[in-house]
């Protein structure tokens, strides 16, 4: 990683700008993520939002950030981190529980199976534990991901457009999974879609080539219905945003 | 099944057209026999092949055996290494201006008449196929999965057995269905430089004593021992790929 990046704990700070080979991808911005509240980071394709989630989750090693990202609390963010992608990345060859005890695997820790029975029966999935992935749903697969990012009980997680491949109804199910589950943890979501955000915001930042904009979520906290008048609201004012800045 | 009876009628329709362009041209034995007198020497000379056979057939498979390990071990240690990629893949690159025919000569000169220097030239000539596309295998990892387990905070050994060897099984098998179209080759070069047995060895002897049909007897035991050796590691290969594919 690149000097100048300095780990402390909970919350998170993050403040710089991004460059690769002399060519700025974002200009300075600095934002909090809330310990233990949702974070929604909004923004046309290409702004670099996904890059401000790999730089917090120490992937980069082209793009190197001119500034700092910090845990407030103190400490190394390194092993506080769980991260879950648009694509469900689960290993073909292995069972559904396998797969959610992918991380004890490759530390080399001793499995806990009953914990991955307990998080699989949590996210719906006790039948299906012993099917390998390609016989699984999208859906299903990304109930097991979400196990997955469970069983590693860390207290940041990263969510790269973990629903947008689902159709709607599958995508405000895993919304209302993700946000019953995942209470208590410090998120960060980086989303293309405002009704996710108005949904699942506790705090919603738009991010274009101008920097970073701050945008009121809708009163009540999550997850809040998807018809109700405020969230519907607050989608329009997204969208409008949006649109403004492109 | 399909495939087993389209392979009989291809390989019927061949020999009869062997068979009436022997009787309809005239060919004299000692040019192109016909197919029934290689058939008849076959059976009389049954158990002088089956002892050359399987010489071949052990220079064969020890060559593949230990090519494969070799190959393998060794695109392991590039793919961890990149120091060892600098230092390894020009040399290999090299190897490869090298004709593997060529060195036949001198294995033989080193290492005497016996079985090893047709089993060395059986690796020489798999261990590039194997090597590299065992190596591009293991470098085309899926990258959210490796992105996940670094964020996992996973061994890199563990991670290489766990997830970029498994991923790379397809390549492998790709290298080694070359392998098994090769290392016969091998093993027949080697023989024919300097054996006392083999069924390259046969070959040339019957050839020198215009034994045209004991040579062919020979030839199409060498397909016949090349297309089973062929078509069992596709099998394995196929079943392996179908395992690790999504």
């Amino acid at each position: 990683m690149a000097n100048g990046i300095r780990y402390l704990m909970q919350s998170l700070l993050f403040e710089g700008s991004a460059w690769i080979n002399e060519i700025q991808i974002f200009p300075r911005i600095s934002f909090t993520m809330q310990a233990g509240s949702w974070t929604c980071m909004l923004g046309p394709s290409g702004v670099g939002k996904t890059t401000i989630l790999r730089l917090i989750a120490g992937l980069e090693s082209e793009i190197v950030l001119d500034g700092s990202i910090v845990l407030k609390e103190g400490g190394r963010l390194s092993g506080q981190i769980s991260l879950m992608s648009q694509t469900d990345n689960l290993l073909p060859w292995l069972s559904a529980t396998e797969n959610v005890l992918l991380g004890n695997r490759l530390r080399g820790e001793k499995p806990d199976f009953d914990k991955a029975n307990e998080l699989i029966k949590k996210v719906g999935l006790t039948e299906h534990r012993k099917k390998r992935p390609y016989a699984l749903s999208g859906g299903q697969r990304q109930r097991v991901a979400l196990a997955r990012t469970l069983m590693e009980e860390r207290p940041i997680v990263l969510l790269d457009e973990p629903f947008s491949a689902l159709d709607a109804r599958v995508r405000a199910e895993m919304q209302e999974l993700a946000a019953q589950h995942l209470q208590g943890k410090t998120i960060l979501l980086v989303t293309h879609d405002p009704a996710e955000a108005a949904r699942l915001g506790e705090r919603i930042l738009v991010l274009s080539v101008n920097g970073i904009k701050d945008v009121c979520p809708p009163a009540g906290g999550i997850i809040r219905a998807y018809d109700e008048q405020t969230v519907l609201a607050c989608q329009g004012q997204l969208l409008r945003l949006l649109r403004e800045e492109e | 099944m399909k495939l087993f009876l389209r392979l009989i009628l291809v390989t019927v329709a061949l020999f009869l057209f062997w068979h009436f362009l022997v009787v309809f041209a005239d060919l004299p034995k000692f040019i192109l026999p016909s197919p029934l007198l290689v058939m008849q020497t076959f059976v009389s000379n049954f158990s002088l092949i089956l002892k050359h056979a399987v010489v071949t057939g052990s220079e064969i498979l020890v060559g593949l055996l230990a090519g494969t390990v070799l190959g393998s071990v060794t695109a392991i240690c590039l793919a961890i290494s990149p120091a060892a990629r600098t230092i390894v893949r020009p040399m290999m690159v090299l190897s490869q201006a090298l004709p593997v025919f060529a060195l036949a000569p001198l294995l033989t000169l080193w290492l005497g008449y016996g079985l090893w220097p047709k089993i060395l030239m059986a690796l020489l000539i798999i261990y590039f196929p194997v090597t590299s596309s065992f190596f591009d295998g293991l470098m085309n990892t899926p990258k959210g999965m490796l992105d996940l387990s670094r964020v996992m905070n996973g061994n890199p050994w563990r991670i290489m057995l766990n997830l970029r060897i498994p991923a790379a099984v397809p390549g492998l098998a790709s290298g080694l269905r070359l392998a098994a179209v090769y290392a016969p080759i091998g093993a027949i070069i080697g023989e024919w430089v300097g054996a006392s047995e083999g069924l390259g060895y046969l070959m040339l002897l019957a050839n020198g004593r215009a034994k045209i049909d004991l040579m062919f007897a020979a030839l199409i035991v060498l397909v016949v021992m090349t297309l089973i050796l062929h078509w069992s590691i596709d099998r394995l290969g196929n079943s392996l790929t179908a395992k690790m594919s999504p």
